[in-house]
């Protein structure tokens, strides 16, 4: 069997005015029907390879990589009006803050309508029936009553359900989430977590769960590459973290504070320059 | 009671409403000098209200605020206040001016106080949070989220004031460099003895930095406890409970 998704040695580079910046720098990896975090600092790379994979890379970006493939689909050569049937179809991604990513404009229910019909053939009851399956599966109390709310009515737990509900109301074969609950309070980070893990669970789903906190992700997922510079410098097991053998891993972890221990000052990164290399 | 234990603020039932809501309800607070105070809850709980009410940046409709001695009229703060306690907010892109030089943003504070000295302040301000004189002709989008944040821990430390009132001050930084101005506020409250009130939704973090904390819900206070009985797990209330299973991360059922 295929597996769901091959990417080996992709690179995203930008030209600026000081020379070409590699934002990615040859990062591999399959995945299967799996979990799998994606794990590093701010301009580690993390989402701009999640944003590689979307086909959401801003035209000026020149990508490259030995393979990208998406199941039988080589998305490298894949032409523009593919990769958008793709997008939000067979690919989808759960963004971080739903202030920004919802229109604002637009009543939440036909958010998720025009979702759905734009991938596949359903007449607009249907569209609207599964869209009202799909915000009680979030586990929103009152979907008729939310449908037909805007997104600045609904508090930021409800409107990151309410994107998981879009993103998953055509049933993608994979989803990438990108930092999904970093704009969430804690209590209600666990609620949308475990509403998408269910999901995923149950659709039987590829997961991509890129996020800063490395403790979160590992008890989310099965696998977790931790990126450094445009790399990965460690893949490893969720259950295997704390047996982490690469400083930059065992620094992440070291350095937040958490209850119950004592250590003042907090052990803070001290990067080396050959963890580029 | 002796000048050392008089509470550096205290707060009687303080209501802050804006239009029909009432942001704070009934919110009392004895806040000790020279302690780390946290207050923590969801969004909406009250915990910036409380900390910007403080600082007279939230219409207070009833109660008081004291600071030491005197009472705090309300409206507009003083400059002798200002002189006393400074603010440290959450997001580090939007509360430095962003066409604006560090060295301007430093004199800034310095120049409404009517302080001289400004060069030899500015420097030792910036060798205070780490950051050195190369950093001081550079603009904010020169530095990254961390070095932005040092750079508002710098402003509000320039004027030397007893307290600071630091509002989410980590939860924009990635957690490696979280763990470094955690360090460097913890340092710069040793050095200059300073009261800290600050607002988090991380336990792992105010228990870190502060010896007691109020948990809030609803604008009102749910419990204070001491950052000790919170890590043994000696509270009274059901949603302290909930905030701390909350802290220990995802598990599957």
């Amino acid at each position: 069997m295929t597996p769901l998704l091959q990417v080996e040695d992709l690179r995203v580079s930008y030209a600026t005015r000081t020379g070409l910046v590699e934002a990615v720098r040859g990062v591999s990896f399959t995945l299967g029907r799996e979990r799998l975090g994606i794990v590093g600092e701010s301009g580690s790379g993390k989402s701009q390879t999640g944003r590689a994979i979307m086909g959401l890379t801003p035209p000026q970006a020149q990508i490259s990589a030995k393979t990208l493939r998406f199941g039988d689909i080589d998305l490298l050569t894949a032409p523009p009006k593919l990769r958008r049937n793709l997008r939000g179809g067979r690919i989808a991604m759960v963004l971080q803050d739903p202030k920004y990513s919802l229109n604002p404009v637009m009543t939440i229910g036909r958010q998720i309508v025009e979702t759905l019909r734009t991938h596949a053939r359903v007449s607009r009851a249907e569209a609207r029936q599964r869209a009202l399956e799909m915000l009680a599966a979030v586990q929103i109390r009152d979907p008729e009553r939310v449908f037909d709310l805007h997104p600045h009515e609904v508090s930021g737990g409800m409107g990151q359900r309410v994107m998981i509900a879009m993103m998953l109301v055509a049933n993608p074969e994979l989803l990438i989430a990108d930092e999904p609950t970093s704009a969430l309070d804690v209590t209600v980070q666990l609620e949308v977590l475990s509403i998408l893990d269910r999901l995923v669970g149950e659709r039987g789903m590829g997961l991509i769960f890129v996020s800063h906190d490395l403790r979160l992700v590992s008890s989310f997922c099965d696998r977790v590459l931790v990126m450094y510079a445009g790399r990965v410098v460690e893949e490893i097991a969720a259950s295997d973290l704390s047996r982490a053998k690469h400083p930059y891993t065992r620094g992440l972890l070291d350095c937040v504070p958490t209850l119950g221990t004592h250590r003042h000052p907090l052990p803070v990164l001290d990067r080396k320059p050959e963890w580029r290399l | 009671m002796t000048p050392d234990t008089a509470p550096a603020l205290s707060i009687r039932s303080l209501d802050v409403t804006f239009g029909p809501f009432r942001a704070l309800q009934d919110v009392s607070l004895d806040i000790r000098t020279g302690e780390a105070f946290g207050l923590v809850g969801e969004s909406g709980s009250g915990k910036s209200t409380l900390l910007r009410a403080v600082a007279g940046l939230a219409p207070t409709t009833a109660g008081s605020i004291r600071m030491g001695a005197e009472t705090l009229k309300p409206g507009k703060r003083s400059r002798a206040f200002h002189s006393r306690v400074q603010m440290v907010f959450q997001d580090p892109f939007g509360s430095l001016h962003p066409r604006q030089t560090i060295d301007r943003q430093l004199l800034e504070p310095l120049a409404i106080h009517g302080i001289g000295d400004g060069e030899r302040r500015i420097l030792k301000a910036l060798d205070e949070v780490g950051l050195g004189a190369g950093f001081r002709f550079r603009y904010p989008h020169q530095l990254s989220g961390g070095q932005r944040q040092r750079v508002a821990i710098a402003r509000a430390l320039i004027l030397e004031p007893s307290i600071l009132l630091l509002d989410e001050p980590t939860s924009a930084l990635d957690a490696s460099v979280q763990a470094e101005v955690l360090n460097l506020l913890e340092q710069v409250r040793r050095d200059r003895k300073l009261t800290f009130v600050m607002v988090t939704h991380d336990l792992g973090v105010v228990t870190h930095i502060c010896e007691r904390l109020a948990v809030m819900r609803g604008g009102q206070v749910v419990e204070t406890v001491t950052s000790a009985d919170l890590i043994a797990g000696k509270v009274s209330a059901g949603y302290t409970r909930d905030l701390m299973r909350a802290s220990e991360g995802f598990r599957r059922h």
